[in-house]
């Protein structure tokens, strides 16, 4: 049987990890190939990682810092920021990342998830995407990008849907209105997404305890969910190790792959 | 020296960075003329079973290929697109492939699961190859094969029903799952392979 993972997300400046809240204010927390390795140790069922500053700063993603993360962890592997071809994404996972995440660039050129899909085959092609809540759109949801701070007039399902069209072989859903707040996933949003694609699908933003993701597993189909906080940020009182988690999860009844 | 072959849109940089971490020495190889005295092959695969057969016959490595995994019977180790390519024929773009071992590769139902499937399975060994691993491992297909001969079923997982999670035949192994990115199972899984006798 298939289990729920769990990805450890890190958004990456200058090799070292930091943690945002609501995309502001990012403390530094340590580096990428140091937190990187003792989260495989941990037994973390996967990684993400995305150089955030390097769309802004129009340059590729920090390879370097890729290839030193690869070397320690040998489970999936994603990577994002700056990729905006073909290129790009080949440089990439010839440095030893597994899927490239797109986000702003997919919906400036969508033509890329086309693309690198079709090049690399659709499980390489992640499509991460910042939702809002909006009353103005079908769905209720806004998409935004370059780092939730531009809205694009597109409504999230439909953008989803496009995106499955496209060959995205899998779609990480971050809920700004959550991200950050430890309040839990948006759980309303992943409901929709579920019954629109087929695509597994990862729930990102507002894990703060371990019930919100046994609430997510639980209460959606959601496949992963994307924590952080959770698991190192100095900011909360209690971090969590994959260990407890998937413990928790597990007597929950939530399937997930044992701690060994 | 353990050989992988890189044709450039397979994911054979991770398959290095596993091997590497395991304390073997071992290199990528993206011309056919180099992969001649290998101890050991490895086909890394990502992407679809026709890209990957197109690749290959660009680099015109089948012939070479042939003759040190069949004739000579050095051990071979294919992983995801790397085992659907042995079979006869792929329903991916309706691919021809290597017909090393009998069967077809078809497609998962999608109104019964998501598919792709992604992530974490548990695997079940049907018979020990010599090299057997256990516990969860990570899978990334839409497609999976149906061995003819049950003597080449190795691994079993079940993702609406049970599908081949791995073959072998003599000195021929491969596995849909990822083993250079199954954690600590998937490392053992690979040594095991790698530690067996130089054919």
């Amino acid at each position: 049987m298939l289990t729920k993972r769990l990805i450890a997300c890190f958004d990456i400046v200058d090799g070292r990890v930091t943690k945002a809240i609501q995309f502001q204010d990012n403390i530094d927390v340590a580096a990428a190939d140091v937190l990187a390795g003792e989260m495989y140790n941990a037994q973390i069922d996967e990684l993400i990682f995305y150089d955030i500053h390097a769309s802004s700063e129009k340059r590729l993603i920090d390879i370097e810092t890729v290839k030193k993360v690869a070397a320690r962890v040998f489970v999936p592997f994603t990577v994002g920021g700056g990729i905006k071809d073909l290129n790009g994404m080949y440089e990439a996972l010839k440095a030893g990342a597994e899927k490239i995440s797109v986000d702003s660039m997919a919906v400036r050129t969508p033509e890329i998830i086309r693309e690198g899909a079709k090049a690399f085959g659709s499980q390489c092609v992640v499509l991460s995407t910042q939702v809002k809540r909006d009353p103005a759109f079908p769905s209720g949801y806004q998409v935004y990008i370059d780092g939730a701070r531009t809205a694009t007039g597109l409504d999230a399902i439909e953008w989803l849907k496009r995106c499955e069209d496209l060959g995205a072989g899998e779609i990480c859903l971050n809920s700004i209105d959550c991200d950050g707040t430890l309040q839990g996933y948006d759980l309303p949003l992943m409901k929709k997404a579920e019954a629109a694609v087929r695509v597994p699908l990862i729930a990102s933003g507002g894990a703060g305890e371990p019930s919100h993701l046994s609430d997510l597993f639980t209460q959606t189909q959601a496949q992963a969910a994307i924590i952080s906080s959770m698991l190192y940020s100095p900011r909360l009182q209690k971090n969590y190790t994959p260990k407890e988690l998937k413990q928790f999860l597990s007597d929950k009844g939530v399937s997930v792959r044992p701690f060994v | 020296m353990i050989k992988i072959i890189d044709y450039k849109a397979g994911n054979a940089p991770s398959v290095l960075h596993a091997v590497r971490h395991l304390g073997f020495a071992a290199e990528l190889v993206s011309q056919a003329e180099n992969l001649s005295g290998a101890t050991h092959i490895i086909l890394p695969g990502v992407g679809s079973a026709k890209a990957t057969m197109d690749s290959l016959n660009e680099m015109k490595i089948f012939p070479v290929l042939e003759k040190l995994v069949r004739e000579e019977k050095t051990p071979f180790l294919g992983i995801c697109v790397g085992l659907q390519i042995l079979f006869e024929h792929s329903e991916e773009d309706d691919c021809k492939c290597l017909g090393w071992l009998s069967g077809r590769v078809v497609r998962f139902d999608n109104s019964q699961v998501r598919v792709p499937q992604m992530g974490w399975n548990e695997v079940r060994f049907v018979k020990d190859s010599g090299i057997n691993s256990a516990g969860h491992f990570y899978f990334v297909n839409s497609y999976h094969a149906k061995p003819e001969n049950p003597q080449d079923l190795w691994a079993v997982a079940d993702y609406g029903g049970d599908f081949t999670a791995a073959v072998n035949s003599g000195n021929i192994f491969a596995t849909q799952f990822h083993v250079e990115k199954s954690g600590e199972a998937g490392l053992s899984l690979l040594k095991n392979f790698l530690q067996q006798g130089a054919k």
